[in-house]
Parts: C-alpha cells; sequence; structure tokens
C-alpha cells in the first residue's frame, strides 16, 4: 500500500529542543490515525508541528509524496485543514461566515465567493447538521454548534489531510460520537486523511485505524487499535495507579476494593455486575463465583474482585471448582445472589446459594 | 432557498443602506458647517458663493480658505483616526483597543512636541515633517505594547499598560515644555489641545494625500484581515502569510493615527467608538464592509463634533477632543459593561 503521509525521524518540541523525537509514521490515504496519551505528553506538539505551526526540530515529514515541511504556505492550505484547541470568539459573525474563511485558499484578492464556492459552503454546513445554524451569530452558538461549525469551516477548505486537536473537548457524549461518525465518513466518502488527537480512549479504538501512543520521549506504541492496546495496556500508557481499563469493551472500572474478601457474590450472565459496582463502592473487598470464562461478569470481576472463581465455559461447572468455591464462599461473612438463573450448567451456583442459606450467611432474604 | 445559499450578499444590502445614510449625513453635515459660525450665512449665500468661485469678499475668504479645509480636514482625519483603530481592534482581536487608550496617539504627541521644540529653529516644520514625527513616536509606543502584549494576554491589562505609557509620554512631553521657548509652548499647547482649526488647504492635501491611500491598502487587506480574527493558527492554517500582515497592519495604523495627531492633536474616543458603532450598524465585522463605512462614519462624527466644538460656547472653541471625549467615553463605558456581560474582556 502505498502512504499518503509519511514522517521519517521527525523530533518535535519547542524552543530548539526536541520533546519526543524519532516519530516514524506511516499513513495511508483515507485513514484516521488517533494519538492517545496522558495530559501534556506532547500530542498537541505533534499535531502543531504537522500542521506547520511550529517547526519541526528534526526530520521530514512528505504528504502524497510532497515535502509537507517547505511546501509553500498557500499550497499546504489547500492540502490541509486543521481544527485547533484554541477557541474562537469572533464578533459579529455568521456560522455561515466562519464556515465561508475555508475557501480563503481559493478565493480572490478581496475575497469574493464564487456561486462554486458557496454551494460548496453550504455543503459543509450540511455534512455537520448545521445547516439551522447558518445564519444564526457565532457567538451565540452553544459549545457543541461552535465546534460543528469549526469543523464545517475545516471541511469547506477541501482538504486532504486534515489535522485536529481535540476535536471531542467541551462536547458531551452525543455531540462527541456524532462529530466521530462525521468524521468516519468524511474518511470513507471523501477519501480524506485524519490525524487527531482524542482523550477517549473507547472512542480512539473505535473510530480510528491507528493508534499513536505518545508518552515520554520517544512514541510508545503504533498501529492498528488492537495491535496497540494489546501491546501497551492503558494502565501503564496513563500510569494508571488505581483503577483499571477494559479495551474489550472500553470500559473503565475504579479502583478495587483492597483485603480479604468479606461478601461472596454468586453472579453469572451480567446480573453481578451492578452488585460488584455497588460494593467497590462500599469500598467492601468481595469475591465472585462461579463464573463463566466468557461471562461478562467475568470480566468485570477481574477487576473489581478480589477473589473470583472462574469456570471454562460450554460446559458445566465441575466437582473440583465447586468446592473450590464452597470453600471461598465460606470464608467469607455474607453472600449475595445477584440473581442470575440457576440452570443445568451453572447448578452448583444453586448448590452454593443452597448451603448459604443453611448457614444464614445469604443477605436479604 | 437561493438567497440563503449566499454569503456574501448577506449585509451587502444593509451596507449599501448604511453607506448612502451615511454620505447624505456627511452632505449635510458639511453644509451646516459650511453656514454655522460667528458669521452666519444663509443658504442662499453659500450656493451664490459656491457658483461664484474664489472672490475677494470676507465671506468668501471665510467659506473657501477657513470653513471649507477646516470642515474637509475634520472628516479625512476623522474618518482616518476611526480605521486606525478598526485595524488596531483587528490586530488585537479586542473592540477597546485604540491609538488613544493604548497610548499611541501620546507617543506621537510627545515625539511631535520635542521636534517642534528642540528642532523648530534648524528644520522647516511643515505638514509632512509633523506627520513623520508623529508616525515615529506612534511607531515607539506601539512597538512597547507590543512587547508588553506578550507578556499580558489580558486585554483589561493591556489598556492600563497603554494608559500608563500615555502618561510616561506626557510627562516627558511636559518636561520638554519645561525647557521650550515661550512661542514653541504657544505653539505647542494650541496644538497639544488638539484642534481642526488654523489649517489651511496644505493641511488638507497631506491629510488626503496620507490618509487615502493608506485607508485603501487597509482595504485590501480585508481578506487576511478577516481571516486573522479567527486567531494566528487558523490564519496560518489557510495560508494567511502572518508576519507580514501583522506587520502592514501596525504599519497602515500607526500611519493613520500618526496623521491625525499630527495635523489635529491627539483626539480621544473616536478610534474605539466609532468602529463600535459602525459595527453595531452594519451588524457584521467583515472588513471588507467595515473599512468603507467606518471611514464615512468617522468623518460624520468627527465633522459634527467639530461643528459642536466651535459653536457651542462661540466665540470661545472647545477642544475637538473634549467633544469627542463626551461622546465617544459613554460608548467605551457601554462596550465595557456589555462585555463583561459576555465575559470576555
Amino acid at each position: 500500500m502505498d502512504n499518503y503521509f509519511e514522517t521519517h525521524g521527525l523530533s518535535v518540541g519547542y524552543g530548539g529542543s526536541a520533546l519526543i523525537h524519532d516519530i516514524d509514521l506511516a499513513l495511508g490515504k483515507g485513514k484516521i490515525l488517533t494519538l492517545i496519551g496522558p495530559n501534556g505528553s506532547g500530542k498537541t506538539t505533534i499535531l502543531k508541528t504537522l500542521s506547520r505551526q511550529i517547526a519541526a526540530i528534526r526530520g521530514a515529514a512528505s504528504v502524497d509524496g510532497a515535502q509537507l515541511f517547505t511546501m509553500p504556505q498557500k499550497e499546504l492550505a489547500k492540502k490541509q485543514a486543521v481544527v485547533l484547541t484554541e477557541r474562537i470568539r469572533p464578533e459579529l459573525y455568521t456560522a455561515r461566515e466562519i464556515v465561508a474563511f475555508g475557501r480563503y485558499p481559493y478565493t480572490n484578492m478581496i475575497g469574493r465567493l464564487t456561486p462554486e464556492d458557496e454551494s460548496i459552503v453550504s455543503d459543509a454546513l450540511a455534512s455537520v447538521n448545521a445547516e439551522a445554524l447558518a445564519d444564526k451569530e457565532f457567538s451565540t452558538l452553544s459549545d457543541g454548534q461552535k465546534q460543528r461549525v469549526v469543523l464545517a469551516r475545516a471541511f469547506a477548505q477541501m482538504p486532504e489531510l486534515l489535522i485536529l486537536d481535540e476535536p471531542t473537548a467541551y462536547l458531551d457524549i452525543r455531540h462527541k460520537t456524532e462529530l466521530l461518525s462525521i468524521l468516519r465518513r468524511l474518511a470513507l466518502e471523501k477519501d480524506v486523511t485524519i490525524i487527531m488527537s482524542l482523550h477517549e480512549i473507547d472512542l480512539a479504538a473505535k473510530v480510528s485505524d491507528l493508534l499513536l501512543c505518545v508518552k515520554g520521549e520517544t512514541i510508545a506504541a503504533f498501529g492498528t487499535p488492537e495491535e496497540v492496546l494489546k501491546a501497551l495496556p492503558i494502565e501503564s500508557l496513563y500510569d494508571m495507579n488505581s483503577g483499571s481499563y477494559d479495551p474489550l469493551f472500553g470500559s473503565v472500572e475504579l479502583e478495587r476494593p483492597q483485603g480479604k474478601p468479606e461478601v461472596f457474590v454468586v453472579a453469572g450472565g451480567g446480573c453481578g455486575i451492578s452488585v460488584f459496582r455497588a460494593l467497590q463502592r462500599e469500598r467492601t473487598p468481595f469475591a465472585a463465583g462461579i463464573l463463566f470464562e466468557n461471562d461478562v461478569d467475568a470480566r468485570v470481576a477481574k477487576s473489581l474482585a478480589s477473589a473470583s472463581v472462574i469456570a471454562p465455559a460450554f460446559e458445566p461447572i465441575s466437582e473440583e471448582l465447586y468446592e473450590k468455591a464452597k470453600e471461598l464462599m465460606l470464608s467469607c461473612k455474607a453472600v449475595a445472589d445477584a440473581g442470575t438463573p440457576v440452570r443445568a450448567l451453572n447448578e452448583a451456583n444453586g448448590r452454593l446459594l443452597a448451603l448459604a442459606r443453611e448457614k444464614g450467611l445469604l443477605k436479604d432474604e | 432557498m437561493e438567497k440563503k445559499d449566499n454569503t456574501a450578499r448577506r449585509g451587502a444590502g444593509r451596507f449599501l443602506i448604511i453607506l448612502c445614510l451615511l454620505l447624505l449625513l456627511l452632505v449635510i453635515a458639511l453644509a451646516v458647517n459650511l453656514a454655522v459660525g460667528s458669521v452666519r450665512m444663509s443658504p442662499a449665500e453659500i450656493l451664490g458663493l459656491l457658483k461664484d468661485g474664489r472672490n475677494a469678499s470676507t465671506e468668501s475668504l471665510i467659506v473657501f480658505n477657513i470653513r471649507m479645509p477646516r470642515m474637509l480636514l475634520a472628516a479625512i482625519l476623522g474618518g482616518a483616526l476611526s480605521v486606525s483603530g478598526f485595524l488596531l481592534q483587528s490586530f488585537f482581536r479586542n473592540p477597546i483597543a485604540g491609538p488613544f487608550v493604548l497610548g499611541i496617539s501620546s507617543g506621537a504627541k510627545m515625539i511631535v512636541g520635542i521636534t517642534m521644540i528642540f528642532l523648530a529653529g534648524r528644520i522647516a516644520m511643515s505638514p509632512w515633517t509633523m506627520i513623520l514625527a508623529a508616525f515615529i513616536g506612534s511607531l515607539m509606543i506601539t512597538a512597547i505594547v507590543l512587547l508588553f502584549s506578550q507578556k499580558v494576554k489580558n486585554m483589561a491589562m493591556l489598556l492600563v499598560v497603554g494608559i500608563m505609557v500615555g502618561y510616561i509620554c506626557s510627562a516627558v512631553t511636559d518636561m520638554a515644555v519645561t525647557f521650550a521657548s515661550e512661542q514653541d509652548i504657544v505653539n505647542l499647547k494650541y496644538w497639544s489641545m488638539g484642534t481642526f482649526s488654523g489649517k489651511g488647504w496644505d493641511s488638507v492635501l497631506t491629510a488626503a494625500a496620507v490618509c487615502f491611500p493608506a485607508a485603501i491598502a487597509a482595504w485590501l487587506l480585508s481578506k487576511p484581515m478577516g481571516a486573522y480574527a479567527l486567531g494566528e493558527g487558523y490564519a496560518k492554517s489557510m495560508g494567511v502569510a502572518v508576519k507580514p500582515f501583522r506587520t502592514a497592519l501596525i504599519l497602515l495604523s500607526s500611519l493613520l493615527s500618526a496623521c491625525v495627531t499630527a495635523l489635529a492633536g491627539p483626539i480621544s474616543f473616536v478610534g474605539i467608538a466609532v468602529p463600535h458603532i459602525t459595527r453595531r450598524l452594519l451588524r457584521s465585522s467583515r472588513p471588507i464592509l467595515v473599512i468603507p463605512t467606518v471611514f464615512l462614519c468617522g468623518a460624520v462624527f468627527c465633522v459634527f463634533c467639530d461643528l459642536i466644538a466651535r459653536t457651542v460656547f462661540s466665540p470661545t472653541e472647545l477642544n475637538i477632543g473634549t467633544v469627542t471625549s463626551v461622546f465617544g467615553a459613554p460608548v467605551v463605558i457601554w462596550m465595557m459593561i456589555s462585555k463583561r456581560r459576555s465575559q470576555e474582556v
């Protein structure tokens, strides 16, 4: 595959000193690359260098075979558009006028818009579902609306390469997913190559073709989301001391309660999750069982429970595991029933509950 | 629907109406200015004089050699000052920037004052010398304010800096006055209060020769000026050559305000109030519309202010700065308050 965008031995930083060095990237046309990493790791510095807001310290970058850093600014403006973190606050401009600024590299000396420019501006507004905002004054719009208009401005510039620095900041969950869907569509339909930074790892993994982890002085990992998240657990990328991140679901769990388990939760089939989280909030250490390895409860228990009894999937629970669970249960002060139905394969859980009831350990009955 | 699809045409109708109204106001203001004064003349008399052209009568002298150059000077310099203010506001991306509040006018005044006192005997004090001196003073202070603006991002702080720099310049000017001869002080005092009076056609022609080309050059910068409103980063990404553009903006703004200071002395608040009023009238900040309108609006404003200055307590004249402050300062206060409300100062 021919790479549309590449960097070779790129070093970025401020005032001549490199913050991150040896950045080697390769990205095909119409792909989305997302930079993830902790605050202050240099995501913005990389994006600012690629958009030529600051000069590269060393190394080269090419777009479509042409040198990015030496290209005339006017030529670059027709290839590359940006969405920056700095918030713009122009007064007395309508949303449509803001979007029309995107035509800047294409208009004549006084900025006259041709009918073609006008229709491009309309299309850009439509692509972010902002037609209704066109004649509203920009400064009166909400954060989400502003961000859509700013994005439309970048679209109107008709870039082949779009660089966005934390485009989802200030947006609520609905606007976040909306914005990322728009970007995905742009990459797919218009073949626009997108490089951006995101704080939401879960969304980054879902929207991106490639992830780049920025940590320390070099690139910590670069590849498909699956490769990257396998190679570099999120907990270590972000130096998370408490809590955990599940890359499969992109969900975050808070810190596991420490200590010897006090409650044994008989769970399975997803019924246990809310019980686990309630116990986590009370900071009560707990154990969970007997869970099949492919059960969502098992994944969450792995993050939250002090101990858990996990059984192989698709077969009845073995006597051996039942004994192990029984021992663990009897060492706890109480037993909770998550309400999982007891059927043929997990009948061992039914026996555990019966025993708990007999011993007066079962809560809420 | 077709109409909605047009960005350029939006506001154009409004722009033309306002432009026509301002032109009409300017004609009225100029006409009243010709007729009113310590020697009153009827419209018929004025028309007669205009038709016959210059002659040796006192009336002709008053109209052609005193009132006409004075009002034209007020119109040109009023326009120039307003454009200068608008350019500074575009530069700082803040509507309360202006040549007077940032101390730039005071800087121009200081250098002109020093020139008048110490070089008066050695070089000819033509309007051009004065403009050059004022231009140097403006650029000096602009450079200082720019240095500070890199340190303080907060506009209110920058204003305080500008006002302080202005005071320092005034202090230096006062100090220079202490060492000046009697004759120079009279000239300097008269000039430093700010007035359009006592200027002949040479001043009008000089003002026109500087201000019209500078204003047109500013208008030709409309396109990057608009993009610059989105911030330096975005402007650069769209292909604006930011450094040359910023330099051009500062040079033009300084030249315009220097011309005003050199020919009429420091005039306060016009540079902020007029652009603000103009933007509100147009309901737009697009430089391509604002620059011509702001020039015309400034011309109307200053011609009316000058009319008030010379007629209200006639035969005693007020400083032009006194009148512009009375009308301009409340506009600035109103702006600051409405800005606070939107939490953006």
